[in-house]
């Protein structure tokens, strides 16, 4: 039963991935990765972390997924435009991309199936994710919210710069 | 057997938030009626029995079933027709967490409970589908290819996602003061008496919650994405027959959740005031099991407590005005988030220092 649930939504989101790639009209594209994104977090009720999962949908599905639509109504790109050229930062991407895949393969042929571990029923709950940021993960927890922070001041001061009549 | 039960509770559920729909919209134009001082609908009969109006229901269904189903040769035809699709499922999905009556242990140690699933994380998983609904809104409005509608979408997207943070952080402070994101734990944290309720502990985070759920369904003083007087109907200016009847459904099963949250969270849920689940079994009568008895009243009462804040919504549609769209923005930005941080603030110093 569980393994079917895996791959059911492994499919969804590997199928949703490619898609984002492979669709030339860029709304559906990101209309994919809302499904991969999707599916993603049911992998995490399955790997009992509904906590993770929540987060998944409410932060990424919910809010910047909307964003992303958001902006691409606005501009609303031609839908044909797919580059074709190789640019630098494509062989980048290339690289960087291929790299991690060789990663992710090795890693996945090298694993050992741990043995089965009962865990708690309060295991990936809101209560234990919390204590876990809030002792072992301080300092990790407290400078990505510094990093977040530096953006929204950052986005906030380009975004008063562009104000018609050079007010800064 | 437990499939089976869960399967009856699959179907049993979606079906009451379904059949509550008719009702709302007979409620909403008898109120309104009302209000203005009219009789509202009392012309749609059958052999003369005419239900105070709810047979006006049936007439619209037969229109809306009969009506042609128009795509306009511009649109999405994909998006278009999913975006509907969207606003039903996020609402009949939303309701899977709601608890209708306390937990019964049955006679083998199982405990049976009156919601579909008990997450531990309720009530995050509320917000995260309910987040989901934006898509359907968004899509409609631009899968439609019409500027009105386009407008409409756009208006939807930014206000949902603005209001959504505020509601957000409305429920941090029940969160603390329950110490569960489960909407069990907080419906039994609050207790029967009704002073003890999350109404009274925290006001604040009530009002900030209902205006951000008004402004989650779309509904006045919020409706801006709708706007008749502005951009006709909005999102869903391009819609007829059955899809336009989705997203009016939808509306109201949007309404019925978040009545449903809202009286969870802040009005005990399912506690009948003054009485304990266990003093509900001592006084269950002869003909009834006492855990029946107990769970009956105890769902009696909570329709009852959703029905309130569902007239609620109908009553203040239809005595504010609409926001313009900058007021929308600087009272969502500037003056609700700040609050909700502020009363998250204090109710940590209140825990801090009160035992």
């Amino acid at each position: 039963m569980q393994l079917f649930f895996f791959y059911l939504f492994s499919l969804i989101t590997l199928s949703g991935a490619v898609l984002v790639v492979a669709h030339p009209n860029t709304l559906s594209s990101a209309m994919s990765l809302i499904v991969s994104l999707f599916g993603v977090a049911c992998l995490f009720v399955l790997l009992a972390a509904p906590f993770v999962a929540t987060m998944q949908l409410l932060l990424y599905a919910g809010a910047i997924m909307v964003l992303f639509i958001f902006v691409i109504m606005l501009l609303n790109p031609s839908t044909n435009r797919l580059v074709k050229r190789l640019s630098f930062g494509g062989l980048l991407g290339i690289l960087i991309s291929s790299y991690l895949a060789v990663i992710l393969v090795l890693r996945v042929v090298s694993f050992n199936k741990p043995e089965e571990v009962a865990i708690s029923s309060d295991y990936g709950s809101l209560r234990e994710v919390g204590q876990l940021l809030f002792s072992t993960y301080l300092v990790p927890f407290e400078v990505t919210s510094l990093l977040l922070l530096v953006a929204i001041i950052g986005a906030v001061v380009l975004g008063r710069q562009s104000l018609p009549g050079g007010r800064s | 057997m437990e499939l089976l039960i869960t399967l009856l509770k699959v179907l049993i559920i979606p079906m009451l938030v379904i059949n509550l729909i008719p009702l709302l919209i007979w409620m909403e134009r008898k109120v309104s009626a009302y209000i203005q001082d009219r009789r509202g609908p009392n012309r749609a009969a059958i052999l003369g029995v005419r239900l105070g109006g709810l047979i006006h229901n049936i007439a619209d269904v037969i229109k809306l079933f009969t009506k042609e189903d128009i795509v306009p040769a511009g649109a999405n035809k994909f998006y278009f027709i999913l975006a509907p699709a969207i606003l039903m499922f996020v609402s009949f999905v939303a309701v899977a967490v709601i608890p209708f009556a306390d937990t019964i242990t049955l006679n083998d140690g199982n405990i049976f409970s009156f919601q579909l699933a008990d997450l531990n994380v309720g009530l995050l998983y509320i917000l995260a589908i309910s987040s989901l609904s934006v898509y359907s809104i968004l899509l409609a409005g631009w899968s439609s290819n019409n500027k009105y509608a386009f407008l409409g979408g756009l208006r939807a997207s930014s206000q949902m996602i603005s209001y959504e943070i505020t509601m957000g952080l409305a429920v941090v402070a029940i969160l603390m003061l329950a110490g569960s994101a489960s909407l069990n734990d907080i419906v039994r944290d609050q207790g029967p008496l009704p002073w003890h309720w999350n109404i009274f502990r925290q006001p604040l985070a009530f009002f900030l919650f209902l205006a951000a759920s008004y402004a989650e369904t779309n509904r006045t003083p919020f409706d801006l994405p709708e706007g008749e007087s502005e951009i006709v109907a909005g999102y869903h200016v391009e819609y007829s027959s059955m899809k336009f009847a989705l997203f009016f459904m939808g509306e109201y099963a949007a309404m019925v959740i978040a009545s449903a949250v809202t009286a969870s969270l802040f009005l005990g849920g399912w506690q009948v005031p003054f009485f304990s689940t266990e003093a509900l079994r001592v006084l269950a009568p002869d003909f009834l099991p006492p855990v029946a008895f107990a769970a009956l009243v105890q769902a009696t009462v909570f329709l009852a407590k959703i029905l309130f804040f569902c007239f609620l919504f109908v009553w203040v549609r239809w005595t504010l005005p609409r926001f313009r769209y900058d007021q929308l923005m600087r009272f969502g930005w500037q003056f609700m988030l700040p609050l909700a941080l502020f009363n998250i603030l204090v109710t940590g110093v209140w825990l801090l220092i009160v035992p």
